[in-house]
C-alpha cells in the first residue's frame, strides 16, 4: 500500500505530509534540537545554570569513575530484563484470560489496571509498607507461626532492586494487559473459528497464530515498557531513595540528582547523553531493520 | 501575644513606602507540613499588612524540586518575586549571574549586621560585600534523642554523652531494644555522620575539613575516631528497619529503641505523642560531647524583576521577614530559633532552651552547605551513606576515600 | 481464601455456560467445563489479590486515625472508622497558605488534562495513520527520532523546552503546558497508532481508495470507527500521564494554573514534619479517582469484535 506506487502520489503525499507537520517539528526541533543542546552542555562545567566553560570529556571521565553510576547501570540492567519479561508475560496471560468471554471482565480489567492510575510516590510508599519486615508481609507470615520467614527485599542491598521490581510490575502490567487486549480484540473472529475447526489446541493457536499476528502490538508494548524502564525514577525515590546505601540507584536518578541536587548540570547532561547513546545504539539498527526496508506486514 | 517577653516597639516596617500600591509578590517555598505552613502564614500576614499581597507558591520536595522550578522560571523570563533557597555556596552561581537582587541598601538601612546572630548567617548571604538573601531562622541538627523508658527497661542509667550511649548498647540489645534508631533514607545517614564528626572531632576540625578542605586533618587519628564511632553506630542501628525519620523517632517514643540522632524537628513528634522533655525523653545537643549547633537554616532570595513596584515590594518583604514581631511569630510556629538576638521566647521547652543557651554562648558552626559546593558535598554524602549501609566497608577504607574526596573538593 | 472464592465464581459461571462460546457446547460433560472455569477464575482471582492488596492497605489506612496507625499493623481493619482524612485531603489540607486541600487544583487539572488529551491523541493518531498507510520519504527518519526521544529522561528536556516555549512566547501559559504534554505524549502514542493501523487488513484500505476516498476520508470513515480499543488505550495512557504529572505542571506554569498533583505532592511529599499517612492515602485515592473512572467507563469501548465486525461488514 506504499503510496509511492500510486500515480497521483505527489498530491496525496502532500496531505499526509501536511498532516505530519506536528510530528516533523517535534522530532526535529524538540528532540533533535533539545538533545543536541544537552550533548553540547555535557562538555561544559555548567553548575546550577546552563552556561560555563568547555572542559572536554571531564564530565565523562568522572561519570565512569563513579561507583554510583556503575551500580545504577547494573541495577537498570537487572530491573530492565526482569520487568520486560514479567510485564510481557503477565500482561499477555492476563489479556488472554480476560479474552475468554468471562463474566465481570470489566471488573477484573479495572482491578489489574487501577495501579496504573496511582502516582509513583504513593505506590512506592504502600509497597514500602508491605515489604517492611516490622509490620508488612513478613510480620504477618511470622505471626501465623512461620517464625523463620524472612522477606525484607528493601532492606537487603543484595536484592533491593527486586523489591522495587515487585512494585514496578504491579504498577505497569495493567497497561500492557490493556494493550494486549486491544490487540486480541483486533484479531479476526474467523481465525479462531478456523483454528477450532482444525482442532488446534488453544495454547497452540495463541502461540503460533495469534502472537505472530500481534507482532506490532508486542513492539508497542515493548517500547512502552522499555521507556518506562530507562526512565524509572520516582518509584525508586519513593521506595528506597536509592538505598540501602546506594544499592538501588538507577541512571535516571543519577541524572536528576546530578542536575538538581549536586547542582552540576554538566554531569547530569553527560549521564543522560550516555543513556541516550546506549538507546540509539540499540534502537537505530532495530528501527532500520523494522521500518527502513520495505513494508513487511501481510 | 502573651508569648513575647520583649518586643521592640520600634517597628521596622518601611512605613512611608507602604500602602501606596498593593503589589502582588509570588513567593516560592517548600514549607508544606502543618507547622511549617502555619509559620509561613505569619510571613504572609505581616507582608499583607504592609498593603501588598503575598501570593503563595508552595511546592513540597525541598531544593531538589525548587531548583528546576526556579531556574526554569528565570530562564523562561517569568521569575517568582521571592524564593526560599539554601543559602551559602549553593546560590552563589545565581548571584554571580546577576539574577538575584542586591539587598544591601535595605540591609544597611536596617542594620542587619548588628541584629542578626550569629554573624555567619548574614555572611552566607553576602558575596563581595553585598547582601543577597534574608536568613529567617536557625535549625540545628546536632541532637541525640534518648528514650528514658528504654534505658529503664534495660536497667542502665540514661546516658549523658555518646560514649556512655555506645557503652549501653549491649545492655539495650539484651533487653530486646534497638540501640540506635535510624531511617534508611540517605539524608538521615548523612546527618548522623555529620553530627558524629562535629561532636567527636570538635567544631574546629569540622570547619577546617569542610571549609578549608584540609585533607591532612581528614587523615588524622582524630577523624579515625569518628569513623570508628560511625562503625559503632552502624552496628547499633543494624536492626532498625524503618524508612522515614519519624518512624525512627517513633521507635524511640515507644521505647523500642534507645536513641536517635536527629535534628530539632524531631521534637514535634515527641510533643504530638504527649511526651515531656526530661521525663519521657532526654535530649543531648552535640551528642553531649561538644555542645555546639550547626547554624543551618532557611533563607529567602529575591530574583531580579524589572519593575520598580515589584522591587519596592521585595524590599518591604525582606524587611518584614526580619522584623522582631514576625521573627517571634514565625519561629514559634516553625519550631526553630530566631535569627535576631534582641527578641526572646518564653514558651520554649527544656530542649529548645538548651539550644538557645548554646546559641547565646556562641557555640556555633556553619552548615556544610555554607562551606562547600553542593557537588562535592553530594559525593561526600554518598560515601557516608554507602559506608553506613555496607557492613563490609571498613572504617579505614571509608576514611581513605573521605580524604581523597576532601582533597578534590571545592 | 482465594480458592473458595474461585470455586464460588466458577459455580456461577458454570450455570452460565450457554454464554461461553469458546468452551464446548451440548453433550460434552459439564465437569470439564467447570474445571476449566475453576482454573480460569481461580487464576484471575489469585492475581487479583496481588493487585488489590495494596489498595486494601491504602483504604484501610485512610480510614484510621493517626494514633491507630502508630500501632503499626497495616493490615488490621480500622477499629474506629473515620472519614476525617478524606475530608481533610479534599478540602482542608494545607499547601503553604492555601488550606483548601486537593479541591483547589482540581479544576486546573481538568483544564490542563482535557485539551492535552484531545490534542495529543489527535496529533498522534494522524501521525500513526500517515506512517502506516501513507508513507512518504523521510517519514521513518522522523519516526525513529521520536522513538529514541521517548527514552530521554524528562528532566533532561526541561530546560531546552523552557527556551523553546520562551521563544514562542508561550512560557507560563496553559497553552504552553498543553503543548508540552502533546510533545511528550507523541512518541508512544504515535507508535501505538502506527502499529495498530499497520495491522488493519490492507484490503479495507484498498477498497476505500478504489471508492475514491482520500486521506481524511479514510481516516474518519474507516480507521477511526474500527480503532476504538486502541483509542481507549491511548486515552488511558494520556489520562494517567497528564493527570498525574507534577514536574511539567510546576515548571511550565504559574501558581494559578498548578494542577492537583502539586497539592498531592505537598500533602504526601513534605520533607519534614509529621507525616499523616491516612491523609496521604486518602489524597492519593482521591487523585486517582479521575483516571479510575475513565478506566471503568471506557471499558464498554473494549467490547469484543469491533474490529472483526468492521472487517466483515
Amino acid at each position: 500500500m506504499s503510496a509511492s506506487r500510486r500515480p497521483n502520489q505527489l498530491f496525496r503525499n502532500l496531505t499526509a505530509k501536511i498532516a505530519a507537520i506536528p510530528m516533523i517539528l517535534t522530532a526535529s526541533v524538540v528532540f533533535v534540537g533539545g538533545t543536541a543542546w544537552t550533548a553540547i552542555y555535557s562538555f561544559t562545567d555548567s553548575g546550577l545554570l546552563p552556561r560555563g566553560e568547555f572542559v572536554g570529556l571531564k564530565q565523562y571521565d568522572r561519570l565512569w569513575a563513579s561507583n554510583k553510576w556503575l551500580i545504577s547501570i547494573e541495577n537498570l540492567f537487572i530491573y530492565g530484563v526482569c520487568t520486560l519479561v514479567l510485564s510481557l508475560v503477565i500482561g499477555f496471560v492476563l489479556a488472554a484470560l480476560l479474552d475468554q468471554r468471562i463474566r465481570f471482565e470489566n471488573t477484573f480489567r479495572t482491578i489489574f489496571l487501577y495501579p496504573f492510575a496511582l502516582s509513583f510516590i504513593v505506590t512506592g510508599l504502600v509497597w514500602q509498607w508491605l515489604l517492611n519486615p516490622q509490620f508488612g508481609i513478613q510480620h504477618v507470615v511470622r505471626s501465623m507461626g512461620w517464625e523463620s520467614f524472612t522477606f525484607d527485599p528493601l532492606y537487603n542491598p543484595e536484592i533491593v532492586i527486586y523489591g522495587i521490581l515487585i512494585a514496578g510490575v504491579w504498577q505497569g502490567t495493567g497497561l500492557v494487559m490493556c494493550l494486549m487486549l486491544a490487540g486480541l480484540r483486533g484479531i479476526d473472529e474467523d481465525i479462531w473459528k478456523a483454528a477450532r475447526i482444525d482442532g488446534i489446541p488453544m495454547w497452540k493457536t495463541y502461540l503460533f497464530i495469534v502472537i505472530p499476528m500481534m507482532r506490532p502490538v508486542f513492539i508497542t508494548a515493548l517500547v512502552i515498557i522499555a521507556t518506562g524502564i530507562v526512565r524509572v525514577y520516582d518509584l525508586v525515590v519513593a521506595q528506597t531513595g536509592g538505598g540501602p546505601g546506594i544499592a538501588s540507584e538507577v541512571p535516571a536518578k543519577y541524572v536528576y540528582d546530578a542536575m538538581f541536587l549536586s547542582q552540576n548540570l554538566g554531569q547530569g547532561f553527560a549521564a543522560s547523553t550516555m543513556m541516550l547513546l546506549a538507546v540509539i545504539i540499540v534502537i537505530v539498527p532495530w528501527a532500520y531493520l523494522e521500518y527502513g526496508g520495505k513494508k513487511r506486514h501481510v | 501575644m502573651k508569648l513575647f517577653k520583649t518586643i521592640l516597639t520600634a517597628s521596622t516596617f518601611l512605613g512611608a513606602a507602604a500602602a501606596v500600591h498593593a503589589t502582588e509578590l509570588e513567593v516560592t517555598h517548600w514549607w508544606t507540613s502543618g507547622g511549617e505552613a502555619a509559620a509561613v502564614a505569619e510571613f504572609a500576614k505581616a507582608f499583607d499588612a504592609t498593603g501588598n499581597k503575598w501570593v503563595d507558591g508552595a511546592i513540597a520536595g525541598g531544593g531538589g524540586t525548587a531548583r528546576p522550578v526556579m531556574i526554569s522560571r528565570i530562564t523562561g523570563g517569568d521569575p517568582m518575586a521571592a524564593t526560599q533557597f539554601n543559602h551559602g555556596r549553593q546560590a552563589e552561581e545565581l548571584v554571580e549571574a546577576g539574577l538575584m537582587r542586591d539587598l544591601t541598601e535595605v540591609a544597611e538601612k536596617e542594620g542587619w549586621k548588628d541584629i542578626i546572630r550569629p554573624a555567619s548567617l548574614l555572611e552566607s548571604c553576602t558575596l563581595d560585600g553585598k547582601v543577597y538573601c534574608v536568613p529567617v531562622n536557625i535549625h540545628s541538627q546536632q541532637w541525640l534523642w534518648l528514650s528514658n523508658k528504654a534505658f529503664e527497661d534495660a536497667g542502665v542509667p540514661v546516658p549523658t554523652n555518646w560514649e556512655e550511649f555506645a557503652a549501653a548498647a549491649p545492655a539495650l540489645e539484651e533487653a530486646g531494644k534497638i540501640p540506635l534508631a535510624m531511617g534508611q533514607q540517605p539524608w538521615q545517614t548523612t546527618l548522623a555522620f555529620q553530627v558524629l564528626l562535629v561532636a567527636l572531632a570538635g567544631p574546629d576540625a569540622y570547619t577546617k575539613i569542610f571549609g578549608e578542605q584540609d585533607a591532612e586533618l581528614a587523615a588524622s587519628p582524630e577523624i579515625t575516631k569518628v569513623f570508628e564511632a560511625a562503625d559503632q553506630a552502624r552496628s547499633m542501628s543494624a536492626d532498625s528497619d524503618v524508612q522515614d525519620w519519624n518512624q525512627a523517632t517513633n521507635l524511640v517514643i515507644t521505647g523500642e529503641a534507645g536513641g536517635q540522632i536527629m535534628g530539632d524537628w524531631a521534637q514535634g513528634e515527641f510533643q504530638v505523642a504527649g511526651q515531656v522533655a526530661g521525663e519521657d525523653y532526654t535530649c543531648l545537643p552535640g551528642l553531649g560531647v561538644n555542645e555546639v549547633i550547626m547554624t543551618g537554616g532557611d533563607a529567602f532570595y529575591f530574583p531580579v524583576i524589572d519593575d520598580p513596584e515589584v522591587s519596592a515590594a521585595q524590599d518591604q518583604l525582606a524587611s518584614v521577614m526580619l522584623s522582631p514581631e514576625t521573627q517571634v511569630a514565625f519561629n514559634l510556629k516553625k519550631g526553630s530559633l530566631p535569627v535576631r538576638s534582641d527578641v526572646d521566647l518564653e514558651a520554649v521547652n527544656d530542649c529548645m532552651r538548651k539550644g538557645l543557651d548554646i546559641l547565646d554562648q556562641g557555640n556555633i558552626i556553619q552548615s556544610p552547605d555554607q562551606l562547600m559546593s553542593a557537588d562535592s558535598l553530594v559525593q561526600i554524602n554518598d560515601l557516608f551513606v554507602q559506608f553506613f549501609n555496607d557492613p563490609n566497608m571498613s572504617a579505614e577504607a571509608a576514611q581513605n576515600t573521605f580524604v581523597q574526596l576532601i582533597e578534590n573538593a571545592d | 481464601m482465594s480458592s473458595t472464592g474461585a470455586i464460588n465464581i466458577a459455580g456461577v459461571s458454570a450455570d452460565a455456560s450457554a454464554e461461553d462460546l469458546v468452551g464446548p457446547r451440548g453433550a460434552r460433560p459439564r465437569r470439564a467445563l467447570s474445571r476449566r472455569n475453576i482454573m480460569l477464575y481461580g487464576t484471575l482471582f489469585v492475581i487479583a489479590v496481588y493487585y488489590i492488596l495494596p489498595l486494601y492497605v491504602m483504604i484501610v489506612t485512610s480510614l484510621k486515625g493517626m494514633p491507630e496507625i502508630r500501632l503499626g499493623n497495616i493490615f488490621a481493619p480500622p477499629v474506629e472508622i473515620t472519614f476525617e482524612p478524606w475530608v481533610k485531603a479534599w478540602s482542608s489540607a494545607c499547601t503553604g497558605l492555601n488550606c483548601e486541600g486537593l479541591s483547589r487544583g482540581f479544576w486546573n487539572s481538568v483544564r490542563i488534562t482535557i485539551p492535552s488529551i484531545v490534542l495529543s491523541i489527535a496529533i498522534a493518531s494522524v501521525n500513526g495513520y500517515a506512517l502506516a498507510n501513507w508513507r512518504f520519504k523521510g517519514a521513518n527518519l522522523f519516526f525513529t527520532i521520536l522513538i529514541v526521544g521517548a527514552f530521554i529522561p524528562y528532566q533532561v528536556m526541561l530546560y531546552p523546552l523552557v527556551i523553546i516555549l520562551r521563544e514562542m512566547g508561550l512560557y507560563g501559559s496553559l497553552t504552553g503546558l498543553v503543548l508540552v504534554h502533546a510533545v511528550f505524549g507523541m512518541p508512544i502514542l504515535t507508535l501505538l497508532f502506527r502499529n495498530y493501523f499497520t495491522s488493519v487488513p490492507e484490503e479495507l484500505f484498498k477498497a476505500a481508495r478504489v471508492d475514491g476516498a482520500g486521506f481524511w476520508g479514510i481516516y474518519f470513515k474507516i480507521m477511526l470507527p474500527m480503532s476504538l480499543p486502541i483509542f481507549v488505550v491511548a486515552m488511558i495512557i494520556q489520562v494517567t500521564g497528564i493527570w498525574n504529572d507534577f514536574l511539567f505542571g510546576v515548571v511550565y506554569t504559574r501558581p494559578e494554573y498548578y494542577p492537583m498533583t502539586v497539592q498531592l505532592n505537598n500533602i504526601v511529599n513534605s520533607v519534614q514534619g509529621v507525616k499523616e499517612y491516612n491523609v496521604n492515602m486518602a489524597a492519593t485515592i482521591i487523585t486517582g479517582l479521575v483516571p479510575l473512572i475513565v478506566y471503568f467507563a471506557s471499558g464498554k469501548l473494549f467490547v469484543r469484535g469491533i474490529a472483526a465486525g468492521a472487517v466483515k461488514g
